[in-house]
């Protein structure tokens, strides 16, 4: 028996929040260099055109105004290469850090100024005129494909994915459910815009980008190549993030011009975004049209799904390829039985900002879908919608269930779960039965309220590997070097509880260096809820690699056999309190200096499968079209929660994005491509008002097989269902089931939707 | 344009003699010219709230005013709050209460939440509601920034 500190599964405080409480927090706006220019891109007024000239000659008048560039400048860059999900077909349609002969979107960089400071720079490049002969652009995925240039067309590719014999079982169905849904174009926009500062280090002859974010590893290379560095004079820095959610850090051309500015210029350039360029900008993503068919047998089991969507991609394919397209496709399914299954994706490009991922992508978007059509396949039949989702679950005996598709690399294995389980405990925890009950109460005396629930199937932990490195460093405390990436999800405290309480210390005094390419020679970075999963398992393969190591170290110094010791509370003792000298780690760290440090791998093929239920109550006024969530309960099971307070922090504050995406948020563009929301007074998130207290359950009742602790990502399942299940509840409040098909549900539409009887 | 001005800026009790342009925004002076940079920018259009610092007593976001109109006022920002090693009880509360993710809109939050509550101890909780949707969150999902709030109040009651 050891008193040893348990700290997995423990809420314990952050370790990354007194820094960020206090004003120290070093965010890329906060990163300076003496002598530095700041870097202000200007950018195309015009949706899509022909670009004739630039006339930057008033800017290069100004006083602290040093260069202008254009194309030119930068035509030895190449286009921006894809980090996931690349696909031959969409390698002519990347972008170029600058336009060259045609702009395809407002806010595409054309130009960028270099002077003294920023307000200079922003008033250089408010001189520069532009010549751009605009050109017709292409607003509507949906639309036939326009030109994208003389060559080309803007549907870059078709995917296709599915198994069995989906048109027999069309054939044999007793009913065919159809339906056409569609989802807004919205993103994750962080608090914090974007930021990079290039600085050329004489004095080491090194190429540094500071303020980079999710995947420093892979940019450094990439970046490097694309300009020319190695591995050696070329490294990147993360300082805090003020939030991820799949867009920040992504390779933008911004980062490219301010690195290869320093370079050129041998100054430190600064570029710091301001919030209309992130609006315009920055990855949009979610926008997708499905028109959808299930072959139903006479009680509503599915017998077939085939699914044609057609997924906006903006202007360009920029890093995250067909990424969103193809996970659509792939996870659609879900936690259901479909025998057949087809899905036709088209990836079509228009003249509006460029997309990649943001939190739970291709997830929000085809679990809409898949729920509303379970929702569809219920009236169909006349069951009600938790019937219907009992009815065409996969059994707890099902896993672990291949569903015969791949995404992301991997082949897709569900590989643990009961989902009836969570149902019922989600269920339970809503109230349900009693919820029905005051619900038809309340709609009796007239009020329009409603529940829903949706189901879903996450997915988490992409390898293929991490590394990390732990040392017992000589005052006694543990730095734990990792190639991950933080995002603000609390990402030093997990590693170190995990480290800590494999090794037998205290958690605080582990200390989690991450984000810094020159600390550790490759690494993932944060994206797709990986970093517990495959960092955390490789933290505590290091961690009892250093531990046994230790032990070994000490047990000559304690004339003992190393399975005579323990390591408690930092403290080398004889195991289970047995009597005799200890001795501190510190000390031994201190006899034996370098010595105290272990590394080791974690690598994985296969994803985990995390999954979840929402339930939602809601009331609507049909008067304003306004939504009120009156209940909100959500149960995701990650198999294992190494800290249950940032679990549910990460799902409190999915749920707030996922609320956003059902009722507020839209990036609109009039027919021309001008884009309307540019200000944070017209692309609305949610404020302490219209989310919603919630109740969460963690649930821990299918651990992983594919890690030692069982752990799943919890990143992505506050937000994945979130308009799903609002569509639900407001069709049940409508009493008009199929009335929601389309998402943002804003006061506008809803009313509309209200009136139309 | 470039025309500057000399201001002495007093934040946290401590003077700094700068020279502005009339239109450099207190935000750009406190982070820039006085190295104060745990007040943050997240819009420059007065709706996200991330630049909230108190003014003379009242929380102002300090992107909608001009260095030049702070002069001769007691600034506090976000660096000012701790006594040495203790933590504010707002800022205590939400570490306890987990009230930041990416810590990006906190001190914003820190700022607004302190200077209501200094003039109005006993705020009601859905005045209190009302006052933070003032400022935006996109990490936390606002419920444990409320419960931080709350449990700081009941505190700085004391
Ligand atoms: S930066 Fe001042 S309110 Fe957003
Ligand atoms: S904690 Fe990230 S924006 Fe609030």
């Amino acid at each position: 028996m050891s008193s040893k500190q348990k700290f997995i599964g423990r809420s314990v405080p952050r370790l990354e929040d007194r820094t960020l409480l206090t004003g120290q927090g070093r965010f890329a706006a906060d990163v300076n260099f003496p002598g530095q220019w700041a870097m202000r891109v200007v950018r195309s007024p015009i949706a899509h055109g022909r670009l004739r000239g630039i006339d930057a000659s008033a800017a290069l008048t100004m006083d602290g105004v040093h260069a202008v560039w254009t194309f030119a400048d930068v035509a030895h860059i190449p286009p921006i290469p894809f980090r996931l999900t690349g696909l031959k077909a969409l390698e002519p349609y990347q972008q170029r850090v600058m336009a060259s002969d045609f702009v395809r979107y407002v806010g595409e960089p054309v130009a960028v100024v270099f002077a003294d400071n920023a307000y200079i720079a922003e008033d250089a490049a408010e001189t520069i005129e532009l010549d751009i002969e605009p050109l017709e652009p292409v607003m509507k995925a949906t639309d036939a494909p326009g030109p994208f240039d003389a060559t080309k067309n803007t549907e870059p590719d078709v995917l296709h994915k599915g198994y069995g014999d989906v048109d027999a079982a069309f054939k044999a169905a007793d009913s065919i459910v159809t339906l056409e849904l569609s989802v807004g174009r919205h993103s994750g926009v962080p608090l914090e815009t974007r930021g990079a500062i290039g600085y050329y280090n004489e004095a080491l002859g090194r190429l540094e980008m500071h303020g980079a974010a999710k995947v420093p590893h892979w940019n450094r290379d990439t970046m490097g190549r694309m300009l020319g560095r190695t591995r050696d004079d070329f490294q990147l820095f993360e300082g805090h993030v003020g939030g991820g959610f799949g867009i920040r850090g992504e390779i933008y051309p911004e980062d490219l011009i301010v690195c290869a500015a320093a370079l050129h210029f041998r100054k430190p350039i600064k570029w710091i975004e301001d919030r209309r360029e992130h609006l315009i900008t920055a990855n949009h993503s979610r926008q997708q049209t499905h028109r959808i068919r299930a072959a139903i047998d006479a009680q509503g089991r599915i017998l077939a799904i085939d699914d044609e969507f057609f997924h906006d991609n903006g202007a360009y394919m920029r890093t995250h390829a067909a990424t969103v397209p193809d996970l659509a496709a792939a996870m659609l399914p879900g936690p259901y039985r479909v025998p057949a299954y087809r899905a036709t994706a088209h990836i079509r490009l228009t003249n509006k900002t460029p997309c990649g991922t943001y939190r739970a992508p291709g997830r929000y978007e085809s679990t809409f879908v898949r729920e509303r059509l379970l929702d569809a396949i219920a009236a169909n039949v006349g069951v009600d919608k938790v019937e219907i989702r009992k009815r065409n679950l996969l059994p707890k005996n099902a896993m672990p269930y291949a569903l015969g598709l791949e995404t992301l690399g991997t082949h897709i294995v569900y590989d643990s779960g009961d989902y009836g389980l969570l149902l019922d405990k989600a269920l339970e925890r809503a109230g349900w039965p009693k919820l029905q009950k005051e619900i038809a109460k309340r709609r009796a005396n007239g009020e329009k309220v409603g529940a829903g629930v949706a189901m879903f199937v996450e997915k988490s932990g992409l390898g293929p590997f991490d590394d990390v490195r732990v040392e017992v460093k000589n005052d006694g405390n543990i730095e734990l070097v990792t190639g991950a990436a933080s995002v603000g999800q609390g990402v030093e405290t997990a590693m170190a509880q995990i480290c800590a309480e494999t090794l037998g210390v205290d958690y605080t005094t582990v200390n989690v260096i991450h984000g810094q390419t020159d600390r550790i020679g490759r690494g993932l970075g944060a994206f797709a809820s990986r970093v517990t999963v495959m960092t955390g398992e490789a933290t505590k393969r290091a961690s009892t690699k250093l531990r046994a190591h230790i032990l070994n170290l000490a047990a000559e110094l304690m004339q003992a056999e190393p399975t005579q010791l323990d390591i408690v509370d930092g403290e080398i003792v004889r195991t289970g309190g047995a009597p005799g000298p200890s001795m501190k780690l510190i000390d031994l760290a201190k006899a034996k200096p370098g010595e105290l440090i272990a590394e080791d791998t974690f690598e994985s093929t296969h994803m985990v499968y995390p999954y979840g239920v929402h339930v939602a109550a809601v009331r609507v006024d049909a008067e304003t079209g306004g939504v009120a969530i009156e209940k909100y309960v959500m149960a995701y099971d990650v198999g294992k929660a190494v800290n249950p307070m940032l679990v549910e922090g990460q799902i409190a504050g999915g749920l707030a994005q996922g609320i956003g995406g059902a009722l507020f948020e839209e990036f609109l563009y009039d027919e021309g491509g001008e884009p309307l929301s540019v200000t944070f007074a017209d692309y609305l998130m949610p404020t302490a008002h219209e989310v919603p207290e919630s109740s969460i359950l963690i649930t821990e009742d299918a651990p992983s097989p594919l890690n030692s602790l069982g752990l799943k990502g919890a990143g992505e399942g506050g937000t994945n269902p979130v308009g799903a299940v609002i569509a639900s509840a407001i069709d049940d409040a409508l009493q008009r089931p199929g009335a929601i098909l389309s998402l943002p549900v804003t006061p506008q539409r809803l009313r509309a939707i209200c009136k139309k009887t | 344009m470039s025309e500057k001005t000399d201001v002495t800026l007093t934040i946290n009790g401590k003077d700094y003699a700068i020279a502005v342009e009339p239109r450099r925004t207190l935000a750009d002076a406190i982070r820039e010219d006085c190295g104060q940079t745990g007040t943050h920018i997240g819009c420059e259009h007065g709706v996200c709230g991330a630049c909230t610092v108190i003014v003379d007593d009242a929380p102002v976001r300090s992107c909608l005013m001009f260095a030049v109109q702070a002069e001769g006022k007691a600034i506090r920002t976000v660096e000012g709050l701790a006594d040495g090693d203790k933590l504010h009880p707002m800022q205590q509360a939400f570490m306890d209460n987990h009230g930041l993710q990416c810590g990006f809109c906190t001190p914003g939050f820190l700022m607004l939440a302190v200077g209501v509550l200094e003039r109005e101890p006993n705020i009601s909780d859905e005045a209190l509601i009302d006052v933070l949707s003032s400022n935006l969150c996109r990490c936390t999902g606002y419920q444990n920034i409320i419960k931080s709030v709350r449990a700081a109040a009941q505190e700085m009651r004391k």
